[in-house]
Formats: structure tokens, sequence, C-alpha cells
């Protein structure tokens, strides 16, 4: 038992940073710095650019055209590029569908849509959440009814985040009205370019633009688009959830937050508070690191990545909260040039003012996507407490 | 980058599991707590058999190879059993100190017998005024012919009445609370002039106060050097913190579980207690934080004997920080998911609880671990 590295995995650290500083581009890493918001190339042409390196489905296995990473591999990856200022990658594709794919898709299916998210010439997002089905995602309405060789889908998805950016999106549908509510669902995969899907921007509370509303009015999706067996899709969604919680722990990124609090940081007042969740975020890399070596020796990540996304989730909204104390008063003036368009512009206040108040609220998004806390803390009690 | 243990640590992880199992039963722990030296001497001759009390030392040192992470072992099965063997004053302390600082001449006539369970240890450095500054030490130790004359007071001295010998920190030179000027010595447990006040601790160990009134010993009692003891010193407790927040990882473990099983099965309103989702996540809060009690153990562990002294300290403030909150944490939430039962002797429950709460304030509590881990990140 040892953090030390080896050798061939300190000589691997180096390649991928030295190719992120030749391949990123400057303009995309001085977003990350400053808190500007990244444009839909930002992260498509790095994305692409990993893709051709081989990197990007850094979490597949060699068998489906990954780099089949071992444990530590996978942790320095994450790390150097979060420390060069790497957008982070769109988990859509590679940490969400992919997986669904090469786990319960057919070899046609596989052939057909895993070289896009290898290459990332091929942009997905998620179609879960729907107005009626949040916690209860079971509940989700939006209706797909076989009709021949297509199914004929109608309703709503929201909190869809990238669907305007995106060429693809993965749905859960409802198959079967009359089954209990987890049994009759359905995984189907949807070209975006379909007549009769509509969207619609949900500006959030920071000003941005990440997230959507989409319609279905009578989308002739064809058959072959159904991933695993008709109302078995619960098995699908499950396994997805279970890869999403571990993912959006986001621990490289709190590191760097954690790294630009020390630094930016000259108030004695504040200084036990960044200790405080400095010391959290290595307690939750460790534990990540402890759950990644128990899926090395085989199996999927369990419950217990419940446990991580909660606390993830509370560490980032801590990191946004203490910078935005650290800024002060200089938090107030709301800037958005210097968060969505570029310019010659000086803010006003000191150069990290500008992101910090809305990057604050925009944070108290982390503990409610994915499976709010109190949903993951209910997985968790059930499923490892047996409560 | 490993965290898997080799085969040799999980056969010692099985073996102290079986320890613990075989002679800390609740009602048993309870009788040995009561025996007139708070511990069991056979417990002790055999922990010296199965080679513990010399495993984490080197074998140049006379002992098996081993190191921090078979200390972590031992210490987190000896949370689960609240073991009361005297492991960490006179192992992790003593021989770590001795081991560290000690003349091959004191090696051989301290540690050697200490592995073979012949000689146990105790380390005073604590005085009223002290808090948790290991540099704010009066005791003075005044140069008499070619020895010390020792005189000033030292308190809650653990496993001081069993001791054999008993490590003294004292002031050889410099003013109040300089880090400069302080100087270790072994000194007879049994030697002239020195008193005894003997209690027991809140969690059921075995404490003194001591009184040096002109203990004179000898030069060859000095270890390590003059006046130069503070980092072998500052060394040695953070070595303490990393296994004392491997024992508290067993604590938490262990009133967790109790935790779990007594909501599973205590009723009220017609359902067991654990169908209330206040519980349930209450519940789940008390595991989240075991598990970050481990994760920060784990870390710290396998960082404390890293070259550089700035990772070490702050490896060993960060665990110490998460285990008093974690440690808190899990001990008042089981108290109150007991209810009345979490505040009676009757329970392990409050056992754990005492020993969590006490774990915390030895060797600097949450927030003085806080601030100095602050302060070396700052500085850094």
């Amino acid at each position: 038992m040892d953090l030390v590295l080896k050798p061939a995995h300190r000589e691997f650290a180096e390649e991928v940073r030295a190719f992120t500083r030749a391949n990123l581009s400057p303009a995309t890493r001085e977003k990350t710095f400053s808190g500007k918001h990244y444009g839909r190339d930002d992260h498509v042409v790095w994305q692409q650019a990993l893709g051709k390196k081989g990197w990007l489905p850094y979490t597949w296995p060699k068998k489906y055209g990954g780099p089949g990473f071992d444990v530590t591999q996978r942790f320095l990856f994450e790390n150097v590029l979060a420390e060069e200022g790497a957008p982070r990658i769109i988990p859509f594709g590679v940490k969400m569908v992919g997986p669904v794919i090469y786990t319960f898709g057919n070899d046609e299916q596989k052939e057909r849509f895993l070289p896009g998210i290898r290459s990332s010439e091929v942009q997905w997002c998620q179609g879960y959440s729907e107005p009626g089905a949040g916690s209860d995602l079971a509940n989700l309405r939006t209706r797909a009814i076989r009709d021949g060789g297509h199914y004929i889908v109608n309703g709503q998805k929201t909190w869809t985040s990238f669907a305007h950016w995106a060429d693809w999106i993965f749905c859960l549908v409802r198959t079967s009205p009359d089954a209990k509510p987890q049994e009759g669902i359905s995984f189907l995969l949807i070209d975006m370019k379909t007549p009769g899907i509509t969207v619609r921007p949900i500006i959030m509370v920071d000003g941005a633009h990440h997230v959507n509303d989409v319609f279905f009015d009578n989308v002739k999706v064809p058959a072959a688009n159904l991933i695993g067996k008709e109302n078995e899709g619960w098995t699908c969604a499950k396994f997805l959830l279970a890869n999403e919680r571990l993912g959006i722990a986001e621990v490289p990124a709190s590191k760097r937050g954690v790294r630009s609090l020390w630094q930016l940081n000259d108030d004695p007042s504040l200084k036990e508070k960044i200790a405080d969740v400095d010391l959290q975020v290595q307690a939750l890399e460790m534990s990540e690191l402890r759950a990644l070596s128990t899926m090395q020796l085989g199996g999927a990540p369990g419950p217990e990545a419940s446990i991580l996304k909660v606390r993830g989730s509370e560490i980032q909204q801590r990191i946004a909260e203490l910078a935005m104390e650290a800024v002060g008063e200089y938090a107030a003036p709301y800037q958005p040039d210097m968060l969505f368009r570029d310019t010659n512009e000086t803010p006003v206040g000191p150069d990290h003012a500008p992101p910090a108040a809305p990057r604050y609220f925009n944070m108290r998004k982390t503990t409610i996507y994915g499976g709010s806390t109190e949903i993951q803390k209910n997985i968790v009690s059930k499923a490892i407490l047996g409560l | 980058m490993d965290l898997s243990l080799a085969d040799e640590q999980k056969q010692l992880q099985d073996a102290a599991e079986r320890f613990v199992r075989d002679k800390y039963a609740f009602e048993n722990r309870r009788k040995i707590a009561a025996t007139e030296k708070g511990f069991l001497p056979e417990n002790w001759a055999q922990m010296a058999e199965l080679g513990w009390l010399g495993m984490s030392f080197s074998e140049a040192d006379g002992g098996y190879g081993g190191g921090a992470i078979e200390t972590m072992i031992v210490m987190e099965q000896f949370g689960k059993g609240l073991v009361l063997e005297p492991f960490l004053p006179t192992v992790v302390l003593g021989g770590g100190m001795i081991a560290a600082a000690g003349s091959a001449a004191q090696k051989q006539a301290l540690l050697a017998p200490m592995i073979e369970g012949k000689k146990q240890f105790a380390f005073a450095w604590l005085e009223r005024q002290s808090r948790y500054n290991l540099a704010d030490v009066s005791l003075k130790a005044e140069k008499s012919g070619s020895g010390y004359t020792l005189s000033g007071h030292k308190g809650v001295v653990y496993n001081a009445a069993s001791a054999d010998d008993i490590i003294v920190l004292a002031r050889t030179a410099g003013g109040a609370r300089e880090e400069n000027g302080l100087t270790l010595f072994v000194v007879d447990g049994k030697a002239k002039g020195l008193t005894r006040r003997d209690y027991p601790t809140q969690d059921a160990l075995r404490a003194s106060e001591l009184t040096f009134d002109k203990v004179s010993v000898g030069a060859d009692t000095v270890l390590g050097s003059v006046d130069g003891a503070h980092p072998v010193v500052e060394d040695a407790v953070d070595r303490a913190i990393v296994a004392l927040c491997a024992e508290a990882t067993g604590c938490m473990d262990a009133i967790n579980a109790a935790t779990l099983e007594y909501i599973k099965t205590r009723k009220q309103f017609g359902v067991p207690i654990g169908k209330f989702q206040v519980l349930q996540h209450r519940m789940v809060d008390c595991f989240t934080n075991a598990q970050e009690a481990r994760s920060m153990t784990l870390m710290a562990t396998l960082k404390i004997d890293d070259k550089d002294a700035v990772v070490r300290r702050k490896a060993a403030s960060g665990a110490k920080v998460q285990i008093g909150k974690s440690g808190k944490f899990c001990g008042q939430s089981a108290v109150q998911m007991h209810g009345g039962m979490g505040v009676t002797d009757e329970l392990s429950v409050s056992h754990y609880f005492k020993r969590l709460t006490m774990i915390d304030l030895m060797f600097g509590n949450q927030q003085h671990h806080l601030t100095r881990y602050s302060n070396l990140a700052m500085a850094a």
C-alpha cells in the first residue's frame, strides 16, 4: 500500500501534460482560470483533439476503443487536465450513453454510435428529467408508441444540458403505461434533427444558457434506436446514474478551486475556512481513489458512489461560497461581458470578482442535479444500510 | 500507487480482529477495566507473542520491518474493541522515540525488552499550562555533577503507574514555550523523588499526575540530543496522532454498527424507528463521516514517512481535524438515535462516545489542528 507513482506513471503524467499544453487553445485555458463561460467550440475542439489521440473515452476499456487506463492513469489524466485548465469533458457521450451502448446495445448499435463518441464528432444530451419527473424519475410520461418499424414519441424533457449543441439525445420514454412505473420504461436514442423536436432555452440564475426544455411532437424514431429490450430501460437508467454519480464528485476541479482560494486569499479570517474545505477535498479524493481501486478489482460503481456525489457537490458549493466571501463587496457588480463574451475591457474590481457571485448562485444546482442530496441519502439508506 | 493490503497485512488484520473478538466482548472489557492495572498482562504477553510490539520497527532495531500501515491495522481493530492495553504510550510513543533518537545502548536496553513484552513506557510531556503546545514545558532539568536533577510537574501521563520507564520532556535551556532547549530523559518509574497521583480517565484508561522533586538521573538517560528534543517529539506525536486516527476509525465503525442495529430493531409508533427518513439520513451522514475518517487516516498513514516534514505535519493535522469532526458527529448522533439508552453506562455506545471524545482532545483537538494545518498551508 503506497501513494508513490511508478516511473511509467510519472512519464504518463508528463505526456498528458505536454499534450494538453500543445493542444489546448490558450483562449480556452484562459476562460478556465478567469471563470468565463465556454462556448461550444471550447469543448468540441479540445475533445476532438483528445479523440484523435485515442484518449477521449478515457474511462472505457480497450475492447470498446478506449485507452484502457488503470486507476492511477485515470487519476493522473483527470488531475493533469484540470491543472492545465482544460474544460471538463462533457459527460453525456463519454461517461453516460457510451457505456450504456457498449454494455446493453447490440453489435450494430455499437458500430454505429461508439465511433462518434470516441472522436467527439457527435455531441449528445440527456433526456431524463421531465416537469413531473424530477426526483421521482420513474414517474416520467414522455410516450413512445410502437408503429411498425418506428416509435412515435410525444412529451417533454427538461433541464436538458447542452440540448442546443447536441446532435443526439438519449431518452427515457414510457412504452407501457399500464405496468409499474419502473417496468414500462425504455431507453431510446433520438436524432435531434428529427422533425417535431423543439428546443427552448432556460436561462439560469447566473444569466447563463446551459439547459433547455425539449419538446417532442409526434417524433418518428426508428425502432433500431432502442437500446436493450422494450420496457427494460430502467436497468440502463440506473447503470448510467451510478456512473454519473462517480463523475460528478468533480475532485480535480475542486482541487483547482482550493489552490486558487489559497492564492487569492489575503484575509486571515478566511484561512481556517479554506483549510477546512481543503481537507474535505482530500478526504473526498482518497474516498474516490478507494472506490476506483475496488472497481479495478471488478464491478461497476454501486450505491457507495452516492456518498461521493453528496460530498463532492457540497464541496463545490463551499468553494464557490468562499471565493465570493474572499471578493467581498466587489462580488456585487454584475458584469456579463466578463462572463460570456470576449472583451478587452478590464473588470470592475479585482480580476477574480466577476464570476464569484454568479458561480456561487449557479453551484447551488450541484446538490440538486444528478439525484438530489436527499435522493442520494435515500439510496444509501436503502441499498447499503438496509433501512 | 496501490491501495490494497499485502497478504501479510491481511493476515495481521485477521489476527487483530480475532484478538478483539475473543478478548474484548463488551462485558469482558468492563472486567478488564476494573482490574488493578486496568489492562491484562496476559493480553500484553500475547501481543508480544504475536509480534505486534515489534512489527513497526526496523530489523536493525530488533523489529520485524513493518511501519505505519501495520500500526494502522491493529489500532483500527483496537478501536473496535476499545482495547485497554497500553499500546500507544509504550509502542507508538515510547518505542517510537527510542527508535528515532536512542543510542545503540538505549535501544538494546529499552527497545529489545519492549518488543518482548518485558518493558512498558509512558510519555510525560503535558503540564497544567501547556494546553496543546508541545514546547510549553517548564519542568526543569538542571545539570548536577555528571547527570541532571529534574524538578516540576507533569500531567495526564497515560500508563505511568505500569510503566517501567517514563520518558520525560524537560527544559534544559531557553525560556517558556521556546522550542529550543528541550531534552528527553528516560526516567525509572520508581526513581527517588518521583511521586504519582493515579486515576482512571473518562474512557477507562489509567493516567497519573507526576511530581518530580529533585529527581537525579544520569547523563546516559538523555534520549537524543540535549536541548534538541522538539523535532523528535513533534514527529513522535504526529505518528501517535495517525495511530489514534486509526483507532478512532475503528470506534466509528463500531458505534455506527451498533446504532444501525438499534434503529432497525427499536420500535415506536408501531414501526422500527429506522423507517423514519429523518433517522435514515442521519445514519447515512454517520456512515459518510466514518468513510471520510477512514480516507483521511489512510492518507496520513501513507504520508507519515514522507521525507518532507511539512508533508508529514499537514497529513497528521489534516487527519486529526477529520477525526475530531467525524468522531463528534458519529458519537453524538449515536447517543441521540439510541435515545435514553445512549446516555446509560449499560450499552457500549456511551463507551465509544467517551473514547471518541477523548481522542479529539489528545495531542490537539480539531480546532487546534485546523489552525496548525492552515498555518502550514499558508506558509507553503
